[in-house]
């Protein structure tokens, strides 16, 4: 997983509340067994004014001229900001991947569905949770200023403004730990591994009836 | 002792260990698995050299992927088979037991877990698929997880986790005639908005929820990821434990009357305290019908679409626009008028043999109106279908014009080939109306099995009691 410090990046507004893991990649894309790949799609029915399936040369698709991240300004967006219950829905990983795929490395949004919010961690993505009232000013400072940014430091868990303003915000300082050092979390519970045998030891006798089958 | 609710128990009887901020690491004691969400996990264990921790916890099943029709050539979609058959050759590899395609036992992975008794009382159970909050109607703590997620419980057994807030929905008194489970969780969303459960554990109790069958609680707590609640759960009473005895996955003997003992623990004490609390009165729920692209845009089926101008806050009006514009209605619509072209009884929410007995009910001895381009029943489960075809049930679909499908996921979510076209407009028993959902540009409106099967013989919604 990559490392996430910090990073100073074009912010793209999706001015929609409730985007669905749905709508951040359709189900057509699921298909693929890999992990990589998903960027071009992301989005897919909005950004694009045909039916996408996997398999197709997308750059020779019609693109939605009304869709936001088509437009030129945001061009190598990094920062996606978006509104309410972002993320709902699928519990699809394929949603961060896509977003990754395509260079979004950070979401600003006023809350998160939760599945998604935890499957960005694990991508090397960092979700943001602003107050309301902050993200509608974000939004219309990054409408109003082309070529608008933002400067995130995870480490003192602010966002600055390019007035200079630091908004703070809350992220769980394991998940922290994890993101900036790009930890793999397996190798991470791995090492309690004799704690968990011990667990299961004494689950196996409390509850034999859990262990059935082909696992006694 | 200080009293307890019943996700305070779940979560504490499986804490192996705790992170000084919270972050615990969780035992896992089932672990479901489809085709879509595990590739990458199994690709993962296999490039670190790790094997699962407890093969013996796992169950997998293609649902997401497969034919409902013609399924004895296989899967067409070269894409599709490959994907059905990476889980098969993974299943395999490391020892997993998985019902394939063709399996009797095969369907949507939230059906057969609870049909098999694979999902039990007390357990933890996880899949890689949001709708796993359906197996909390069996007091398990049960929740979906993303792929890496997927990976980290085979390799380890265990899930980093912290515990959400609890939330009790109390829907107490008397539900009215022909108001299901589906309406008292498309209410709930309406009431509480498709956010109203995040960062929670929800825990439906009362009187009404009592009185709902295994099937109806499986309902509701589907349905609860629509809230935002990752898990939704009920607590044990003796039809809980009905439902589970001399079930292929079901302790037996001695271990059956221990494991009962347990259960019966496993509902909230009294007096237990929850973060939010909120009470229903279940005489106000009427039968639902959604209009918009998300499941908290809903009305009852004697009410209109509402006018985005009736609302304040400018973000919910632009939303309402949006959603109105993309299904095609206009403000003050009645929901009766509406007419449709598809209905798809089926899903993790609504495809277990009560919900096809009640829309069979309805169905009887009437036929589909003559606008319906489509209207087909996809049982949850081949158990699911072969009871219904003892019962009979097939036929009475069948004669009213209805198709009879092999189980799975289906127009759900149409990864397989059952899906609308642009514009055309669904009575649906499945759990989201998001936008292309059911196919690119296809218009799904959310209800009951009931309201489907009403609205396949009148050719557009109708409250089932006013048919002819």
């Amino acid at each position: 997983m990559k490392a996430f410090r910090h990073l100073d990046g074009l912010v793209v507004p999706l001015d929609r509340p409730n985007v669905d893991t749905d709508a951040i990649i359709p189900k057509q894309f699921l298909k693929s067994i890999r992990r990589s790949g998903f960027g071009p799609n992301l989005f897919d029915e909005w950004r694009y004014l045909d039916h996408g399936e996997p398999g197709m040369d997308n750059s020779r698709r019609p693109v939605n001229p009304d869709f936001v991240l088509n437009e030129k300004r945001y061009q190598g967006a990094q920062i996606l900001l978006g509104r309410e219950n972002f993320g709902c829905g699928s519990s699809r990983e394929h949603a961060p991947w896509a977003l990754e795929d395509y260079g979004i490395r950070a979401i600003i949004a006023p809350s998160f569905a939760d599945i998604f919010y935890n499957n960005c961690f694990k991508n090397g993505l960092l979700p943001i949770v602003l107050d309301e009232k902050i993200v509608d000013r974000l939004f219309r400072e990054a409408f109003e200023e082309e070529g608008y940014r933002l400067l995130i430091d995870l480490d003192s868990q602010t966002v600055k403004t390019p007035s200079g303003e630091k908004l703070a915000f809350e992220v769980d300082a394991f998940r922290k730990h994890c993101l900036t050092e790009g930890l793999d979390d397996i190798g991470l519970t791995l090492i309690h591994r004799d704690e968990i045998r011990a667990f299961e030891a004494a689950r196996k006798i409390e509850q034999p009836w859990l262990f059935n089958g082909n696992d006694k | 002792m200080k009293a307890r609710n019943l996700y305070d128990k779940l979560w504490e009887s499986h804490v192996v260990r705790q992170e000084k901020d919270g972050t615990a690491l969780l035992y896992i004691d089932r672990h479901l698995v489809h085709e879509v969400t595990s590739p990458q996990a199994f690709e993962g264990l296999r490039l670190a050299g790790r094997k699962p921790w407890r093969a013996g916890s796992v169950l997998a099943v293609a649902d997401h992927n497969v034919p409902t029709t013609l399924r004895a050539g296989g899967i067409q979609d070269p894409i599709s088979r490959l994907q059905v058959d990476t889980l098969d050759a993974n299943c395999v590899d490391y020892g997993i037991e998985e019902f394939r395609m063709n399996d009797l036992r095969q369907g949507i992975v939230h059906v057969v877990g609870p049909e098999q008794g694979a999902t039990l009382p007390g357990m933890t159970v996880v899949c890689g698929d949001s709708h796993t909050s359906t197996h909390g109607a069996f007091a398990a703590l049960a929740f979906g997880i993303g792929t890496s997620e997927v990976e980290h419980v085979l390799a380890t057994q265990c899930l980093l986790a912290r515990k959400s807030r609890s939330m009790r929905i109390s829907v107490d008194g008397e539900l009215s005639h022909g108001v299901t489970a589906k309406d008292i969780a498309l209410y709930i969303i309406g009431s509480i908005g498709t956010a109203g459960g995040t960062g929670y554990a929800v825990e439906f109790a009362g009187s009404a929820v009592q009185s709902l069958s295994m099937e109806g609680r499986m309902t509701l707590c589907n349905m609860a990821i629509e809230a935002g609640a990752r898990a939704g759960m009920v607590g044990v009473d003796e039809k809980t434990i009905e439902y589970i005895r001399g079930r292929p996955f079901s302790p037996k003997g001695e271990g059956w009357d221990a494991a009962c003992s347990y259960w019966r623990t496993l509902k909230s004490d009294e007096g237990a305290m929850f973060d939010r609390e909120i009470a229903i009165d279940a005489k106000a729920v009427k039968p639902q019908v959604t209009w918009g692209t998300s499941p908290e845009m809903v009305v009852s089926i004697d009410g209109s679409v509402p006018d985005p101008e009736d609302v304040q806050d400018s973000v919910k009006r632009q939303g309402m626009i949006r959603a109105l514009d993309y299904m095609g209605l206009s403000p003050n619509r009645k929901i009766e008028e509406i007419a449709i072209d598809k209905v798809f009884i089926g899903s993790c929410t609504n495809s277990r043999i009560e919900d096809l007995r009640a829309a069979a009910q309805v169905v009887k001895g009437r036929h589909v109106a003559k606008n319906i381009k489509l209207a087909m029943v996809v049982p949850g489960s081949g158990l699911v279908k072969r009871q219904a075809e003892e019962e009979g049930l097939d036929k009475i679909f069948t004669e009213a014009g209805f198709e009879w499908r092999e189980p799975g996921c289906s127009m759900c979510l149409a990864m397989n080939d059952d899906r609308l076209s642009a514009g055309e407009r669904c009575a649906s028993t499945s759990n989201r109306n998001f936008e292309g959902r059911q196919g690119p540009g296809g218009r799904t409106h959310l209800v009951s099995p009931e309201l489907a099967a009403a609205a396949a013989v009148a050719g557009h919604f109708i409250d089932p009691g006013k048919l002819s």
